[in-house]
């Protein structure tokens, strides 16, 4: 299962292991993590890692080469692989998991619910290559439906980064943090959004403004898209605000009732199916605490496809100007 | 809480299982429901382990150095709640509560609720993997401590059992003991009817496992092989227990339907005189 396109990086890996904010920096996320992990492995012995056959892929190849007593490739056995991690936790390690995105919730959904979060074990689920920009490998490697199935588990906490200096503090983060956790990254190159003073914390949105007339919250790839959305309608004399609503689960009620309050739209933007997702968890809150007009952006009800990145986020209708259009829509209403 | 008395004394052993066969019998009556064929054919070698085999602190659950016991099987939670408490987990008039609204002792094991059990279990096929976790955590640690896993056979039919025997092989975890509780039935009807698992000793061979194969009722043999077990160097270790559905109660044995069936008033009466057990 699974692609072996960039199998050949892990005999590229530097030998040594150094330290990297990604402050300001494009870097897909999966790197951010290779990176970030290899550097916690260096601090906290208690961190073990596996993956089912991708490690070149999802970046856990640097920690490997590192550390290889405590990296346990499994082969192709994703729900073996879930299992196992439980067992090391079980014995005081701290496991990191890594596939890619579709096969990690999907193909061991059940075991993440019955083993990890049934028993509350202390499990990193760590993905990578989810949404649409996986790019060529088309549908059957691009999840769009991973944050639903893992926000609907009891006990798990859900994180979607949105650059690489996000990604670095959640892995630094979740380490700490005792429980289940999914993280949620990409395979493709993204831009620098988060200021360089930003701490990531989990449960706690970052709020780059908020607008008068529309809110949009973001995360993952979709926060970029949203800052460039906000600079569009500003030129059409719409005043825009974007929050970075990284973790899915728990929601930042506070800053989503804010946002609500103020403005007249709340725009949600995701690379993730609008079922289930950031979309479904802000609409949920919201109509029960503060309705308000909400608009979803991310696939609708589909499958994705292969080609390049950029054309399937346009193709998807994910881009900066898919936001300006559904909010021009409606002001114009 | 008292603490635990183990001894090899096969007498002894014997004596212990089948006050475990009556309380489970007991409880099982009194909740009304559950799981009396796997619980019971599996009754002698968990009794081996508890009262034997293990180290183990009923007073210290989460001791470092405990062997660790993980019912892949989670239906037969009435025999591991049994031996739990019989060894000192938790107080024996607790075990009146099974499959109660609130009580920790759930219809299948929930570790967040009962101390004495590792990691929750139910939904077949998962313990192996977990248990291999656990032998590659001890290892890492330098850990003298052994896991033990027990599966049911109609458990084997899920794919994630072979993968986490790939995975114990490949890993060499020495450490690790799987206990296949061959009793032949499962729900609809005799394994291999439903879905043939022979030949099993061949197929965990090809795994790469040392494999046993045993009376899963001769007290002698069960603690024999896991003392030989222990010894086993370079492979994991697999004992293939021939048992029988119901063991130890004419009425149950062999019959497909004392799956998940409780014993009714009239049952229980009948299987204590059996047992020669007056309800104490």
């Amino acid at each position: 299962m699974g692609s072996r396109e960039e199998k050949s990086a892990v005999n590229t890996q530097q030998s040594t292991v150094e330290s990297q904010s990604f402050a300001g920096q494009a870097v897909a996320t999966r790197d951010a993590y290779g990176a970030a992990l290899a550097e916690l492995g260096k601090r906290n012995e208690k961190v073990v890692v596996l993956d089912a056959d991708l490690s070149g892929s999802t970046k856990t190849a640097k920690f490997a080469k590192a550390f290889p007593d405590r990296f346990f490739n499994m082969g192709i056995s994703e729900q073996d692989m879930i299992g196992t991690a439980g067992g090391l936790s079980l014995t005081g390690k701290i496991p990191f998991a890594s596939t890619f995105a579709i096969f990690e919730t999907g193909r061991a959904w059940e075991q993440i619910r019955q083993t990890i979060c049934y028993s509350s074990l202390n499990v990193k689920l760590v993905a990578t290559h989810s949404g649409i920009t996986v790019g060529e490998d088309g549908a059957s490697h691009q999840a769009l439906e991973d944050v639903a199935l893992m926000r609907v588990l009891p006990q798990m906490v859900v994180i979607v980064p949105s650059d690489g200096f996000e990604t670095k503090q959640v892995i630094d983060t979740v380490a700490d943090y005792e429980g289940p956790v999914y993280v949620r990254l990409g395979r493709a190159k993204v831009p620098a959004v988060m200021p360089a003073d930003y701490k990531f914390r989990i449960g706690k949105a970052y709020k780059f403004n908020i607008g008068r007339d529309v809110n949009i919250i973001a995360n993952g790839i979709m926060v970029s898209a949203a800052l460039q959305a906000r600079e569009l309608l500003s030129k059409e004399g719409i005043d825009a605000g974007v929050i970075n609503m990284s973790t899915v689960k728990p929601l930042d009620t506070e800053i989503l009732l804010e946002a609500a309050k103020i403005s007249k739209l709340i725009v949600t933007a995701e690379e993730h199916s609008i079922i289930g997702g950031l979309g479904s968890a802000v609409s949920e809150f919201l109509s029960e605490n503060h309705p308000i007009s909400i608009k979803r952006i991310g696939t609708r009800d589909t499958f994705g496809g292969s080609g390049k990145p950029d054309e399937l986020l346009k193709l998807y209708g994910l881009t900066a100007e898919d936001i300006v259009k559904t909010v021009t829509e409606f002001m114009r209403k | 809480m008292a603490t635990v008395t183990q001894s090899r004394d096969i007498e002894f052993l014997k004596k212990q299982a089948r006050t475990v066969r009556i309380e489970i019998l007991k409880m099982l009556a009194q909740a009304g429901s559950g799981h009396t064929g796997g619980s019971l054919s599996a009754a002698d070698i968990v009794t081996a382990l508890y009262f034997y085999k293990m180290r183990h602190r009923p007073d210290n659950p989460k001791w470092p150095e405990r062997d660790r016991f993980i019912l892949s099987k989670g239906h037969a939670a009435p025999l591991l709640y049994t031996v739990l408490a019989l060894t000192g987990y938790f107080d024996k008039s607790l075990l009146n509560t099974l499959r109660k609204t609130g009580s920790p002792l759930q219809g299948h094991p929930s570790s967040k609720m009962l101390h004495g059990v590792e990691v929750s279990t139910g939904s077949l096929g998962q313990g192996l993997s977990i248990a291999n976790g656990m032998a590659l955590g001890l290892r890492l640690d330098k850990s003298p401590a052994r896991v033990y896993c027990l599966l049911g056979d109609g458990e084997i039919q899920e794919g994630q059992v072979w993968e986490a025997a790939m995975t114990a092989g490949h890993y060499v975890l020495d450490n690790l003991c799987a206990i296949v509780d061959l009793n032949s039935l499962q729900i609809d009807g005799r394994c291999e009817d439903v879905m043939k698992i022979d030949p099993v000793a061949e197929k965990w061979k090809a795994f790469n496992w040392h494999i046993f194969e045993i009376d899963g009722h001769n007290m002698e043999e069960i603690v024999t092989a896991l003392d030989e077990a222990e010894k086993i160097k370079g492979k994991p270790s697999a004992i293939l227990a021939k048992t029988v559905k119901g063991k130890g109660v004419s009425i149950f044995e062999g019959k497909v339907e004392y799956h998940g069936l409780a014993p009714t008033k009239e049952e229980l009466e009948i299987a204590l005189k059996e047992l020669g057990g007056n309800g104490k």
